[in-house]
């Protein structure tokens, strides 16, 4: 929801991935230094958020208490809370804590005893896909109709355009959901109503011998149209609804951008010329606008996961953010943390590769 | 253009967000010089139009929160009165006329109570983190150095993070996730504040580096001001211009943050208050056997609630970037006068506003002689 905001107050010079560290070391070096102070500038930033999540959520007390608080005596308790270490001073813990992340050890949930690394391994791929297809969404519908909007700037059919993009923001995606699945779902009973796929084809695709998790690719795998079909009607409703959310975004950046570059000199020097109004929107002014575009894309995906959570919840779409809402019910703080951990590594590694696709695109960017 | 500045009466942060709730037409000439009336007046065509839609219905919810009680049929937990209980899953009709929920609370009044308590964090949230926010910015764009970098870091980090998460890990550390009316509502608050923190932070930093390096902060420092004395007279007062902007966007953002934490069961507990977030969590199993009242009252108040707050947020947005405000207001090749913000005063505020605000801080620095 953040990102909202961003785009909205142009004088926050913003995305601009610049921290003091870099700009201490700025002398315009090359692509492949700024590949490398980009990536190392990740380091800080999950590490500041691991630390961050570790700490907060320890205040609370310790995970067991929390997840098994009412249902055990107090020497039971004891007991497991010294089994799991976490009666040591906190610094000790914290240490050893990062320590496993580095290697990749989440530790174990307390709720249903699973490896916190098999859960994020089985659910992310579903939230990845979820993402995926509301990004695709959010580009069809918010570029093009930002276009518009800025080709028919303070007309009527602009106003009308931002209106639609500002309740693409206000509405939050879970009701959106909710829409969605009484029109669709159940007064006109063409789309599923909740899940990733029927039972019966998630059957079909257990069995596959090289299962990747992503429902659409093990559809195609089992080479049965129905199936495929089931996946994608499935899809549908839930991507529309976080793809919404990003539309709205888009739309709005387009627009701003277009109209800037629109009252350019190579637009006035190519209108003059005699090109076509519409070739004029699509080609030149439209182009030059999306390089900011790519940057906020960044940002979006810190907006795509939290809409996910809320989304996977509304159509209980068995990712990360459907087993969070699970886990934190649960009160079950060790798998909370992974998952808010991975989420965050997740964040961070978008954002450098967005960034290096923006240096890729314009050498502006550029330390 | 040639209207009257805002800067100076903009200044001050915090007692700018009851700035944005005079929300009634300019009946006095000081009025007129307010961030909002002086926007409507510089408005014209549609943006006028977006910008009056947008009060109109800030309007509206403002006065549902605050009369509440007097509008609400039923209080937010009532289950029954004279005639005995409600009933559970009524229809619109008769006595209820939004029907009443899975839980037998008349829907009507559950969503008038929530305005309230959205209305309540709102404010708690907003009046935190201005504070905060702006306090860090000021202090780090100021003095600079190690603190600045472990501050721009650590607010990036925020930054970048999904706000919901952040926000869910906050209200579980400060309530366990379930509380009753003020703590739910100060959790909620805090959890708000935190993510939106670094936008403060950012902006005010940004502009407080920017008019640390100007002339009249030198003159100051030359004159033996103390630093506490340039940094909020003299820098935190040309550095506000922004504020109102962010305020409404963040406004907006807290009743949808507010929501999806009662969404996800982390709001307030449905006898403590009404909150909408909760109420169409409960109404998601409505939903699939064609109940919709319970959820498409309570989502309409969000998304209309949050529609007016962002109509204000954006057409004061665009009427302070002359790139994209109103075509007659401003001739067509203003392009490149967003490039050159650089400037004192910038092109936030109509043309001399950051002049005016150089002006009056000036005159302040001669009084310290």
């Amino acid at each position: 929801m953040t990102a909202t905001a961003q785009a909205l107050v142009p004088p926050v010079p913003p995305a601009s991935p610049a921290s003091p560290v870099a700009k201490s070391k700025a002398s315009g070096g090359g692509l492949g230094r700024y590949i490398v102070i980009r990536f190392l500038l990740i380091i800080p930033t999950i590490f500041i958020l691991v630390t961050l999540v570790f700490f907060l959520m320890r205040a609370t007390g310790d995970p067991i208490t929390a997840a098994l608080g009412g249902r055990l005596s107090g020497a039971q308790l004891q007991e497991r809370i010294h089994a799991a270490g976490y009666d040591r001073p906190i610094l000790v813990q914290y240490f050893e804590y990062l320590g496993q992340i580095v290697t990749g050890n989440f530790g174990t949930s307390i709720s249903d005893n699973r490896p916190i690394t098999e859960i994020l391994a089985t659910y992310g791929v579903a939230t990845l896909e979820l993402a995926f297809y509301a990004l695709i969404v959010a580009f069809i519908v918010g570029i093009p109709l930002g276009m518009l909007a800025a080709y028919f700037r303070d007309k009527g059919q602009d106003a009308a355009l931002r209106v639609f993009a500002i309740l693409c923001y206000a509405t939050p995606v879970f009701f959106a959901g909710i829409l969605l699945k009484l029109i669709f779902a159940v007064w006109l009973n063409v789309l599923p109503v909740a899940g990733r796929a029927t039972t019966s084809s998630e059957f079909e695709m257990q069995d596959l011998p090289n299962r990747t998790g992503i429902y659409l690719i093990d559809a195609f795998q089992t080479g049965d149209p129905a199936v495929i079909g089931d996946v994608l009607t499935h899809a549908v409703l839930p991507a529309i609804a976080l793809g919404l959310l990003t539309a709205g975004v888009f739309l709005r950046l387009v627009r701003t951008n277009v109209i800037g570059t629109l009252s350019t000199d190579y637009v006035d020097a190519a209108r003059s010329r005699g090109v076509s109004e519409y070739r004029l929107v699509r080609r030149h002014a439209y182009k030059p606008a999306l390089i900011p575009i790519i940057t906020v894309i960044g940002l979006q995906i810190a907006l795509l996961l939290g809409g996910a959570v809320l989304t996977e919840s509304t159509f209980e779409w068995k990712g990360l953010g459907f087993q969070l809402a699970q886990y934190l019910a649960a009160r079950d703080f060790v798998a909370v943390q992974g998952i808010v951990a991975l989420l965050a590594v997740i964040v961070a590694v978008t954002n450098f590769i967005v960034d290096i696709i923006a240096a890729l695109i314009d050498p502006r960017v550029r330390y | 253009m040639s209207a009257p500045t805002t800067a100076p009466e903009t200044a001050g942060g915090p007692t700018a967000s009851p700035a944005t709730k005079a929300t009634r037409p300019p009946k006095q000439s000081l009025f007129s010089r307010l961030p909002v009336v002086h926007q409507l007046r510089q408005s014209v065509g549609l943006q006028r139009g977006m910008l009056v839609i947008g009060l109109i219905i800030t309007a509206v919810f403002v006065i549902c929160a605050v009369f509440a009680q007097f509008i609400a049929p039923y209080g937010f937990s009532q289950l029954r009165d004279d005639n005995g209980p409600f009933g559970a899953q009524l229809a619109p009709g008769g006595s209820h006329i939004w029907g009443t929920t899975v839980g037998g609370y008349d829907v009507f009044s559950r969503v008038i109570w929530g305005a309230q308590t959205a209305l309540e964090v709102m404010v708690v949230a907003i009046i935190l983190s201005i504070f905060l926010g702006v306090f860090l910015g000021l202090v780090s764009g100021y003095f600079g150095g190690w603190l600045d970098r472990i501050l721009v870091v650590l607010a990036d980090a925020i930054y970048a993070f999904p706000s919901l998460l952040l926000a869910i890990v906050m209200s579980i550390v400060i309530s366990g996730g379930q509380s009753n009316l003020y703590g739910g509502i100060l959790a909620a608050a805090i959890s708000i504040t935190v993510v939106y923190i670094p936008q403060y932070f950012r902006v005010i930093r940004s502009e407080t580096v920017r008019i640390k390096g100007e002339a009249f902060v030198e003159s100051a420092k030359v004159i033996g001001a103390s630093n506490t004395r340039i940094m909020f007279r003299h820098v935190l007062r040309n550095s506000t211009r922004t504020l109102p902007l962010i305020f409404t966007l963040n406004a907006s953002e807290a009743v949808l943050t507010l929501a999806g934490l009662g969404f996800l069961g982390f709001g307030i507990e449905p006898t403590a208050a009404a909150e909408w977030g909760f109420d169409l969590n409960k109404s998601l199993s409505d939903v699939t056997s064609g109940i919709w009242w319970t959820a498409v009252f309570p989502g309409l108040a969000i998304v209309l609630s949050v529609l007016g707050v962002t109509l204000v947020g954006e057409s004061l947005n665009d009427l302070a970037d002359p790139r994209l405000r109103g075509r007659r207001a401003v001739s067509a090749a203003s392009g490149d006068v967003a490039q050159t913000s650089v400037v004192p005063g910038g092109t936030l505020t109509a043309g001399p506003a950051g002049l005016a605000g150089l002006e009056d801080t000036e005159g302040e620095a001669d009084r310290d002689r």
